[in-house]
């Protein structure tokens, strides 16, 4: 821990007690305790929406249905069934945890639309059964009187403990973001594929955050069932997911700040505003209008807006002292070829892309896959690193049969990548996105966080951009944008690197820098797989080629041999049935 | 098993409405890769306009159609140029947030100006339907199946067989190809929008007699059309339709032979059921994601 996190942490908890004290001690009239107690309570379950849709990016349009489950077991719980709060509450949690886990993993693997439609369905679902199974729920009527754990029983020590709850739980949504569950988050959300390249689970990060979320859905239900001590279905509909999305959104998505504000507002305002509740519908109406007006003109909500201007002040300290060198340690095995690939096909219905190709990289070789646009070079590419699914054929890597693995797997098996047209995690810095590719199982380099930090400053020392680290990498060129996914994947400690057209937008003197940096590469014993057009590049890189057309393997060598083959000609410039045979 | 004649008739006929919603939603993804929430809504607000022309105005049926189908259109280039066209360059994401947030907006707009109470309109025809051995067949689900299956015909030819269609073909496979082609890509994508605004306001002026106009129809139906899409094969044009018909029979037969009360929740089962065992459908999705 840094001292300026320490300093931060407990300056946060003497606030929180402070707070706390303040709540639990001032007079206050009962309906300041009641929009309190809302605040906080409805706080946590927005913080739910932090996790889920600011820091994962995927949607949950049920918010207040898990909220929901927190309330009514808190309230059948306490009621019906004369058990201890927080028996009822840890209950209401295990439900709202089951279901998110369910629902997530269901309809994770499928694309983000879906996840939208199935938590809208699964709320109309669970409105449904909170009105209709009248001898469990009470059916429209609702639950009351509630009951409050011991010692909590008066309105302001249980406000004071939903205080404490939402300033816990806050502290940990904040710190969220700098763990390896929360950086595997927002990679997926910043990009799902290369998050997966680089070794993350990206399914398995995804249910955990809406499992994460579904849980603070809970919590925040169940202290909401304590305060107003009387809970009905439409306190749990599908507006009030609406109601929790705009919290999130006008606060800020991605902080637990931001939530706060959000929640804090969207509570206040109303309040203020009560005329508008005169009118039915009028007050949802404008919700659905500044969800629409917040998502144009102020996608980063109002703490992200105002963290974008202070955000220089509290840059983070450059590092004073230099790198280690980089090492690599290409995988232990006593192969003698670093990939082999037998009989490997891809077809996407009719179009053979990948036609039975096979051939095998010598470990320590730099091995170039050639061939004109449209011979299926990056579906052999995605077919090795596991973004598609090889029709048939195998890939062995150092010997270990990987062809059934997802990419994540293959990641921590040896295999790293960089990608044609660029993939970085475009809302961290160039330190971040090293460390990603550096944080995953099998790459060993030591324990804690500054051990990965050292490891990723290396790679970056190594690509030349390490005094620049602790830029976003939405600032760096295209060509250093390169270097910064090349050194995202030597952190990884790769067995096997493979290069998707490296050189593709580089200008001529970028172009001579990184054929340096794969001699380089190279020198350090990695085993690298390049596809590219530079030809150049290629006949002064590649020890070994391959040639691919139409799908199908056509040579295969050395590199000079290959490059003087006449249907290697033929397939690169074209054959030229009418000119005369002088030979 | 008159019964059941009796039920998959009407089955149909709800289906048919959940099919237009549904291919209204898939003509939307493929233009624009954007799932659009509020389509339920676009059909909800096609009812209330027939309600405003039919009933508060009293003009004749076809003249409120007619009134109702412009005012629809509108919709569609407001929502296209106010919701969709200011983030087009963004994320999946936030699009759908706000096409969520326009639902929000359309319902509870028409919930402020007309109240909570439901509308009613009256059928199309007053004639009564036909009886044919023991099923009696409706006249306003007879016009709902045959208006479904104009539709749906005029939609294949349109596709297939126009110039503007094959122009909206080729900007939901390729914008930039499209606009280099002369393509005015952005045109195209409102006509979408226009185009599916007119299905679903179709689609709810024609249940409105069966159902009653109300705030909740629209995110009742979207649910259904979205669980359509899915079970067809999320973006297949015949899917959706085909989904939509077998949606509306499974909860028709459901709610006579299982339960009323969560007639609406049949869907939602069906939903989980096929994401669970057949995700790409009947009829399959489009390829994923090209890295």
């Amino acid at each position: 821990m840094t001292a300026r996190r320490v300093t931060g942490t407990i300056a946060f908890a003497a606030l929180t007690a402070l707070a706390v004290a303040v709540v639990g001690l001032l007079p206050m009239q009962d309906y300041t305790i009641h929009i309190l107690v809302q605040t906080a309570s409805y706080s946590i379950a927005v913080f739910g929406l932090t996790v889920v849709l600011g820091l994962c990016g995927q949607i949950n349009l049920a918010q207040a249905a898990f909220f929901g489950f927190g309330a009514y077991a808190v309230g059948l719980g306490t009621t019906d069934l004369h058990m201890n709060f927080w028996l009822a509450l840890a209950l209401g949690c295990g439900v709202a945890l089951v279901m998110g886990a369910f629902l997530g993993m269901t309809t994770l693997r499928l694309g983000g639309h879906y996840l939208a439609m199935v938590t809208i369905s699964f709320q109309q679902i669970v409105t449904l059964i909170m009105i209709n199974w009248i001898p469990v729920t009470h059916g429209p009527d609702g639950v009351g009187r509630i009951q409050r754990p011991p010692m909590f029983e008066s309105a302001h020590a249980f406000l004071g403990l939903c205080v404490f709850a939402m300033a816990l739980i806050g502290y940990l949504v904040w710190r969220l973001p700098q763990t390896p569950l929360g950086r595997s988050m927002r990679a997926v959300r910043d990009n799902e594929l290369a998050a997966g390249v680089a070794g993350i689970n990206v399914y398995r990060t995804k249910v955990a955050a809406f499992a994460i979320s579904a849980v603070l859905g809970g919590i925040g239900g169940g202290l909401f069932a304590g305060g107003f001590a009387y809970v009905s279905p439409d306190q749990f509909s599908f507006a009030e997911s609406i109601v929790f999305i705009t919290m999130t959104l006008l606060g800020g998505v991605a902080s637990p700040v931001g939530a706060l504000i959000g929640t804090g507002l969207l509570i206040v305002l109303p309040e203020s505003l009560r005329f508008l509740k005169s009118v039915p519908g009028l007050y949802l109406a404008i919700y659905g209008l500044s969800i629409i007006l917040i998502v144009r003109y102020m996608p980063d909500g109002i703490w992200g807006f105002w963290q974008h201007r202070v955000r220089r002040w509290f840059a983070p300290p450059r590092f004073v002292d230099a790198a280690v060198e980089l090492t690599l340690t290409p995988g232990l095995s006593d192969a003698p070829m670093a990939l082999e690939v037998q009989g490997l096909s891809k077809h996407f219905g009719g179009l053979k892309a990948v036609d039975d190709v096979s051939f095998s990289v010598v470990r320590g070789a730099v091995h170039a896959l050639i061939g004109p646009n449209g011979s299926g070079k990056t579906t052999t590419l995605n077919v090795l690193s596991g973004l598609y699914v090889a029709t048939s054929g195998r890939v062995v890597l150092a010997g270990r049969d990987v062809t059934g693995l997802p990419p994540h797997a293959r990641t921590a098996a040896g295999m790293g990548r960089t990608f044609q047209n660029i993939r970085l995690f475009r809302s961290m810095t160039a330190l971040e996105n090293v460390v990603i590719g550096a944080e995953h199982p099998g790459n060993d380099v030591g324990a804690g966080h500054a051990a990965l930090v050292e490891r990723a400053r290396s790679a970056l020392t190594f690509v030349g951009l390490e005094a620049r680290a602790q830029e976003l990498v939405t600032g760096f060129s295209y060509g250093h944008q390169r270097l910064i996914e090349i050194a995202r994947a030597l952190a990884g400690n790769p067995t096997l690197l493979l290069l998707d057209e490296p050189a593709a937008g580089l200008n001529s003197s970028e172009k001579l820098g990184l054929r340096d940096l794969l001699k380089r590469i190279a020198a350090k014993g990695l085993t690298i797989l390049i596809i590219d057009h530079d030809m150049t590049l290629v006949s002064e890189v590649a020890d070994r080629i391959t040639v691919l057309n139409f799908g199908r393997h056509i040579a295969d060598g050395v590199a000079a041999d290959v490059l003087r083959q006449p249907d290697v000609i033929a397939a690169y410039l074209g054959s030229e049935p009418d000119a005369p045979d002088l030979a | 098993m008159d019964l059941a004649l009796q039920l998959f008739f009407t089955g149909l006929g709800i289906g048919a409405v959940y099919a237009l919603v549904a291919l209204g939603f898939v003509l939307i993804f493929r233009a624009t890769n954007v799932v659009n929430f509020a389509q339920g809504e676009f059909a909800m607000v096609g009812a209330y306009l027939m309600v405003v022309f039919a009933v508060d105005l009293n003009w004749p049926y076809g003249w409120s159609f007619l009134a109702a189908l412009a005012g629809m259109a509108l919709l569609g280039v407001v929502f296209n140029l106010g919701v969709y066209y200011p983030l087009r360059h963004r994320t999946f994401l936030p699009v759908i947030i706000a096409t969520i947030g326009a639902s929000i907006f359309l319902s509870n707009t028409v919930l402020a100006l007309y109240g909570p109470q439901p509308q009613v309109l009256s059928p199309w025809f007053d004639t009564q339907g036909i009886q044919i051995g023991p099923v009696y067949l409706d006249t306003q689900y007879l016009l709902i199946l045959a208006l479904t299956l104009i539709l749906v015909a005029f939609n294949f030819w349109f596709f297939e067989h126009t110039l503007l269609g094959k122009k909206l073909q080729a900007t939901s496979q390729d914008k930039e190809m499209a606009s280099l082609l002369g393509i005015p890509v952005a045109t195209m994508i409102m006509l979408t929008f226009v185009y599916s605004a007119l299905l679903a306001g179709v689609a709810g002026i024609l249940v409105a007699p069966i159902l009653f106009v109300s705030i909740q129809m629209g995110s009742t139906i979207a649910l259904k059309a979205f669980a359509a899409t899915i079970i067809g094969g999320f973006g297949d044009v015949k899917g959706a339709i085909i989904g939509g018909l077998a949606l509306g029979v499974i909860e028709t037969f459901g709610a006579a032979y299982i339960s009323v009360p969560y007639k609406d929740g049949f869907a939602f089962l069906v939903l989980v059921a096929f994401l669970i065992f057949r995700p790409q459908g009947i009829f399959g999705e489009r390829v994923a994601e090209k890295a």
